[in-house]
């Protein structure tokens, strides 16, 4: 089961209400990439992954709700203040159309988000990999939005989860070795 | 009804000393899910386990729970459900 922490897991402060900011980092909220699928693709193929892996896969899976947490709360501090007029000039208006001001797990786009994003192949191998590339991805798409603000307490929570995914790529990487090292190993004996 | 903690300086300064451990305690688990045999790298873990518990006792003694399911403490009335939730800090 899991227990819930009433505390983010680093501080998220922001300068200013920027809906138009907001609205570019619910790719990391409901995008492909994004800590959703991140969480949900990890915690689904833990179940059939060999035994040495699990922990891992449980525990970044877990982390990863952390970082969905900490950008929802990105994104409600920089449209808390904004009118719907300053959120449809900041291109959130067919968002508050439908939904307020209330978060939704859609893309910077506004597609929403689909289990299509990720995979379960059972084929413990073909999945880490994808793990290494979705957290490769996710590093890109928190670099670009670094570089898209110019608001130094964002960047700070942003720079936090941008290395965040390098470490969870590293583990990944690692986890990879041993699956390698155990099949090697049961050829010999 | 729920009613809004007080919040200080020092909720705020705690807070952040919690996430420091916190971001120990991230890092030595994850990395120890690959290095399982590292002695030094368990005996840092536990360190901080026991630092951690003690941090989080201060806090909420102060702050009222931080978890909720029977691994916190509670004050009367019920405290779980007080303001602030950590998207209004």
């Amino acid at each position: 089961m899991w227990i819930y922490e009433k505390k983010l897991q680093y501080p998220v402060r922001v300068c200013k209400c920027d809906p138009k900011m907001a609205k570019f980092l619910l790719e990391q909220y409901g995008g492909a990439d994004g800590e959703l699928a991140a969480a949900l693709r990890y915690l689904n193929q833990r179940y059939t992954i060999p035994n040495k892996v699990i922990g891992l896969l449980t525990d970044i899976g877990t982390e990863e709700f952390a970082h969905l947490e900490m950008i929802a709360t990105m994104v409600y501090k920089l449209t808390k203040d904004a009118s719907p007029e300053e959120l449809e000039a900041a291109g959130l208006g067919a968002h508050f159309a439908n939904h307020d001001s209330a978060l939704f797990y859609s893309n910077a786009a506004g597609v929403p988000w689909t289990a299509t994003y990720i995979q379960a192949k059972g084929d413990p191998i073909a999945d880490l990999y994808e793990d290494i590339a979705a957290e490769e991805k996710a590093r890109a798409t928190y670099q670009w939005l670094i570089d898209m603000t110019d608001d130094p307490d964002l960047q700070d929570s942003l720079k936090f989860l941008r290395e965040r995914e390098v470490v969870h790529s590293q583990r990944f990487r690692e986890a990879v070795e041993i699956l390698k090292e155990e099949r090697d190993r049961k050829k010999i004996f | 009804m729920s009613e809004q903690r007080k919040i200080d300086e020092r909720y705020y300064k705690l807070l952040e000393e919690i996430q420091a451990l916190d971001f120990v305690l991230v890092e030595l688990n994850l990395y120890l899910d690959t290095h399982k045999g590292d002695v030094q790298a368990v005996k840092q873990y536990n360190q901080f386990t026991e630092k951690r518990w003690k941090l989080v006792h201060e806090f909420e003694s102060c702050y009222g729970p931080l978890m909720n399911f029977g691994h916190s403490f509670s004050g009367f009335p019920w405290q779980w459900t007080d303001t602030p939730w950590p998207w209004q800090v």
